[in-house]
């Protein structure tokens, strides 16, 4: 066995930057209410968490900022959206999803620098997948009775929607293409630490021309959130966020008979069987956990290797971590960007402490981290107990937990063993396992020999406490609609 | 003459005690890993680096039924200087032959460093009787080659006689004697990716000091995902038995982009151990001319016509 | 002689991606122009253009060819004006544009109404995913010009097939314009093949032809059932089209259905 040694870089890739000019980044910015931007009462500075660079001043939306947001959306749903046939409904969403497209490397550059993600993960993941999402519900628009066939679908109204950090203008397209195609209208509030590319995302409504009050976008923190659903204009919340959140969301709604969907946490398991296709399912798991920083509610963050592979998948694993190359979001090059902000550094570096505490072994590759920004690196725990923290709470951050099981009945019981059950990954060449195992675990996304693939016409959502309802597919529309049936 | 000893079908042959499983390879995850490295940005000194290496790793090729001594002779000093009016470009590693040009290729490269390859056993396609083919090699050897390139018999592989591939690699690396053993995989024709990896650890298994893609005869030949394929079956044989063996894409290589990017493919599957003729080769022929352009932008700033640079 | 001169079009076929005439060298009056007149041989032609064109098409991700498809619209749009003048006017042809951009949305979303997971009674994961059936020809109808045209050439790309549409014989003209709109659409070449001329010299080769796997009759006029007759002769799937309708079933039409099992056990 060769001792571990890191790349070294005999040959050094010189820096390869995406320029940032293709961005022009207001000093300041309003909300977006009824078609027209209103000057905030209250303000913060938005970063990038690359280097703490204040990039802008956005608005901290009121109750009353919010409440105006609210009215808007009302008036546009009562004065012509409701009643706009879908095939005209779907014209609109398709010029969206067109002009995105033409913008996306704007959007790209954009989205790395205020989030932190690899230029090289939003150009060609988050805004391929942006634009999709619309391109796809567009469809949809006037063909709900095929969807809901004698159920007479119809909007349910106005829709409030909080997003998280992790994907900001992915998770965007998520909730309002659907939202618009049902014929209802949103009010959006991005996260507190990423609200540009949403604003930027006005200027494509004034470009494909959509009527005001259809789309409302007020940015803030949990207070704005907070306004938002408990709003009585609002008559459905879709919130993607942590589960403490949710929790406290599905608790204000009680009785109020709106509707909500939740998309919170997960604690995937990514389990890897002996008869895998070895160094591919190498690079599952490293996308599974590296991938966006780990900021992944569906992230593998637990990886079950079954014992009799164990030795070569943890030595090759270590070794393709030494070839990830951690830095500067705007570098074509770089593989895991910056984490998305100081509160959430310190969360990973709270939990990563109590995993040596227990008695986890830490492996970290020698990586060089900027000294200004909020950065850690590539971090994988072996010998875990299922009890310890890093195995049961969910990090959100690049580190993995590795446990070993013996049968596909323990791997299985061991998966479920948890209040989460979003997503979970299976590696062997095996097809009836793939199936045995898909049947059997509790997750609204099973992996087979991939992980992270996701597509609009793909449902996605979780079982258990990783929330409810589903985003993507023919299943994405019904929480954006009211049935007679 | 070394035997492998006869086994039941569906059972691995058990070649060399240490050799690293077989098992398979998900075409899906190979192909997008190979993109994904593909996409690498490699500018300014990087890329002046790369080419370079590029060149100082090339067995610049003439593998063709009109080859004559004077086509042999030009491919030589354009080995030796490819860049007349820009001596720190170097020399390439090797030039390639077909076995009745050995002596021309001998003769011109005396004293230079580069190495003389011929090709052998029937090239390219190896339908021939092992006794045949064998003696091409020692025929190829007496003649001066310093490297033999040889096919594996792909009718045998591809008819399940393991037995009989693993043999030949063994006869011919005997009959190569001090000359260095490079052993073809045709990967084009062997139809998955599982089988590009259970011919590699084959060849290797029978003493190959380099594995390498294609004849260059037919498409596809050295595409990124075999490569990778390839790249770490090699990397598997040296994690667990410390041996280094080495590596050569030929064929369908005839852009510097496309050679930048397998090297990023070996410099980030093998480190850069890895990077130097010793244990890297690059069989073209047309991409030396468009790696000198490329260098050229990249020293003057300005884009470049072919006529600038010689053909031979 | 006052103002000036315009330059005039020449009506071709369209076959593989290309306008070439036909290679009889005939041509008919249609519409107060020559029109090339398609023969047998470019009937020919026309289908294995379509045949090598299908699977690349099949193959495509069913975004990509909805993309496709809504870029066909962006470009009639553009050229609303002249497709006005070549039909009934410019009601029809929004009416067309928005036809195609409703069928485009289509492409990603047939599978899960018409497809999925059938639950067999036993362990074994069973599923239904439609596919195209390949190469399709279709008999377009005099009326409405365009319309019409579009209601039928457009449901079997939906699905991935290729198809080869005969022209109106009276109204060819809109035909030849759509072949231009397709031409600079993004639509791979040999997908859809126009073909203008007389209709009895065309539509008996394509009917019978062996590599052709299915026939839409909806500008038949007439001679349907000898159609049907030699349509028999490879099993055509035979499809007796209207001019004027708008379903998904129209797509399923030209579908194939295929059934997977597979155990599940550890």
């Amino acid at each position: 066995m060769t001792d571990l040694q890191p790349i070294p870089d005999d040959w050094t890739y010189a820096p390869a930057p995406e320029s940032r000019e293709i961005v022009t980044l207001q000093p300041r910015y309003g909300h977006f209410v009824g078609g027209e931007w209103l000057e905030p009462s209250e303000t913060y500075e938005t970063l990038a968490p690359r280097d703490e660079e204040p990039l802008a001043v956005v608005g901290q939306a009121t109750e009353e900022d919010v409440d105006r947001a609210v009215g808007a959306a009302r008036d546009a749903f009562a004065n012509g959206w409701s009643t706009l046939p879908g095939s005209e409904r779907a014209k609109y969403l398709f010029r969206i999803a067109r002009i995105l497209q033409e913008r996306a490397r704007e959007f790209a550059v954009l989205e790395s620098l205020n989030g932190g993600k690899p230029i090289k993960e939003s150009r060609d993941v988050d805004l391929p997948l942006a634009a999709a999402h619309f391109f796809y519900y567009a469809g949809w628009a006037d063909k709900l009775e095929y969807a809901f066939p004698n159920r007479q679908p119809r909007a349910v109204g106005v829709a409030g929607q909080i997003i998280p950090w992790n994907f900001p203008l992915l998770m965007l397209s998520w909730k309002i293409a659907p939202a618009l195609a049902c014929g209802n209208t949103v009010v959006l509030k991005p996260a507190e630490t990423t609200p540009l590319t949403a604003l930027l995302f006005c200027d494509v409504l004034r470009q494909a021309e959509l009527p005001p009050g259809v789309v409302n976008i007020v940015t803030g923190d949990g207070r704005t959130g907070a306004a938002l659903v408990e709003h009585d204009g609002v008559d459905k919340i879709a919130f993607t966020g942590s589960t403490d959140v949710g929790k406290a969301i599905q608790r204000r709604l009680a009785g109020t008979g709106k509707k909500l969907t939740l998309e919170l946490g997960g604690k995937a398991a990514n389990v890897v069987f002996d008869d895998c296709a070895l160094d591919q399912a190498v690079e599952g798991i490293v996308n599974g956990i590296y991938f966006n920083q780990g900021h992944v509610c569906c992230a593998g963050s637990r990886l079950f290797v079954q014992e009799s592979i164990y030795e070569p998948l943890v030595e090759k694993l270590k070794q393709r971590l030494t070839t990830l190359r951690v830095g500067d979001p705007l570098d074509k090059n770089t593989d895991v960007g910056a984490i998305n902000s100081r509160m959430q550094l310190e969360k990973i570096e709270e939990l990563v402490a109590s995993g040596r505490e227990e008695g986890a072994d830490i492996y970290q590759p020698p990586c060089r981290l900027p000294e200004k920004g909020y950065w850690f690196a590539p971090t994988v725990f072996t010998n875990v107990a299922q009890s310890y923290r890093i195995a049961q709470e969910e990090i959100f951050g690049p580190v993995l937990s590795v446990l070993t099981f013996r049968t596909p009945e323990e791997a299985v019981e061991k998966a479920n063993n948890t209040p989460y059950g979003l997503s979970a990954g299976v590696w062997t060449e095996k097809g009836s396992r793939i199936l045995w195992m898909a049947q059997r675990l509790r997750a609204g996304v099973v992996w087979a020999n991939t992980f992270n693939r996701f597509d609009p016409t793909s449902p996605f959502g979780g079982y258990k406490e990783s929330g409810f309802g589903r985003e993507g597919g023919l299943h994405g529309l019904e929480p954006y609609l009211e049935f007679d049936a | 003459m070394a035997q492998a000893p006869a086994l039941p079908s569906g059972f691995e042959l058990p070649l060399e005690s240490r050799l690293p499983r077989i098992g398979s390879i998900d075409a899906v995850a190979l192909e997008e890993r190979a993109a994904s490295l593909a996409k690498r940005s490699i500018k300014r000194d990087a890329k002046v680096w790369a080419l370079e290496l590029a060149i100082r790793t090339t067995d610049l090729t003439t593998l063709e039924g009109s080859d004559t001594p004077g086509k042999v002779a030009a491919l030589s000093s354009k080995a030796i200087r490819p860049d007349p009016s820009d001596p720190t470009i170097p020399s390439v590693a090797a030039v390639c032959v077909y076995p009745n040009l050995i002596q021309t290729a001998k003769q011109r490269l005396r004293g230079t460093g580069i190495k003389v390859a011929a090709v052998a056993t029937g090239f390219p396609s190896g339908q021939y009787p092992t006794p045949i083919k064998v003696a091409d090699v020692r025929s190829a050897v007496e003649l001066g080659a310093d490297e033999i390139d040889m096919v594996i018999d792909r009718g045998a592989f591809l008819s399940g006689r393991y037995a009989k591939v693993y043999d030949e690699v063994v006869q011919v690396k005997e009959a190569c004697g001090d000359a260095h053993l490079k052993v073809i995989l045709e990967t084009g024709e062997l139809g998955t990716y599982d089988n590009v990896r259970r011919a590699t650890l084959l060849a290797i298994a029978g003493g190959a000091d380099f594995v390498k893609t294609s004849t260059g005869k037919i498409n596809p030949a050295a595409t990124l995902p075999v490569a990778l394929c390839m790249l770490e079956a090699v990397r598997d044989v040296y994690d667990q038995t410390g041996r280094r063996v080495g590596f050569k894409a030929a064929g369908g290589i005839r852009q510097s982009k496309q050679a930048i990017q397998h090297l990023v493919l070996v410099h980030e599957t093998l480190g850069p151990d890895w990077l130097t003729p010793d244990l890297y080769r690059l069989g073209a022929s047309s991409l030396l001319n468009d790696i000198l352009m490329q260098l050229r932008k990249q020293k003057t700033g300005v884009y470049q016509g072919a006529d600038y640079f010689t053909l031979d | 002689m006052t103002g000036r001169l315009p330059v005039k079009k020449t009506y071709k076929l369209f076959i593989g991606g290309a306008f070439p005439r036909s290679e009889s060298g005939r041509t008919y009056e249609a519409e107060g122009q020559n029109v090339a007149s398609a023969s047998r041989k470019d009937a020919r032609d026309a289908v294995k253009a379509a045949r090598a064109a299908q699977p690349g098409w099949a193959k495509a991700t069913a975004y990509n060819r909805g993309q496709v498809l809504y870029r066909l619209a962006e470009m009639i749009e553009a050229r609303a004006g002249e497709f006005a003048e070549l039909c009934s006017g410019r009601e029809e042809v929004e009416r067309s544009i928005d036809r195609i951009v409703w069928y485009a949305g289509w492409t990603d979303k047939l599978a899960q109404v018409i497809g999925g997971s059938n639950p067999v009674a036993g362990p074994y994961f069973n599923f239904t995913v439609p596919e195209p059936t390949g190469v399709v020809a279709v008999l377009a109808p005099d009326e409405p010009a365009l319309l019409g045209l579009v209601t039928r050439v457009v449901p079997p790309l939906v699905g991935g097939n290729a198809v080869v549409a005969v022209a109106s014989e009276l109204r060819p003209l809109a035909a030849v314009e759509l072949a231009e709109a397709v031409a600079t659409s993004d639509v791979p070449g040999g997908v859809v093949n126009i073909l203008t001329g007389r209709r009895g010299d065309v539509a008996p080769t394509l009917a019978s032809h062996m590599d052709v796997n299915a026939i839409d009759l909806c500008g038949a006029n007439g001679v349907s059932t000898e159609l049907e007759e030699l349509a028999a002769d490879n099993v055509k799937r035979v499809v007796r089209g209207r001019a004027d309708v708008q379903s998904p079933w129209e797509i399923a039409d030209f579908l194939e259905l295929k059934t997977v099992w597979h155990p599940i056990g550890q």
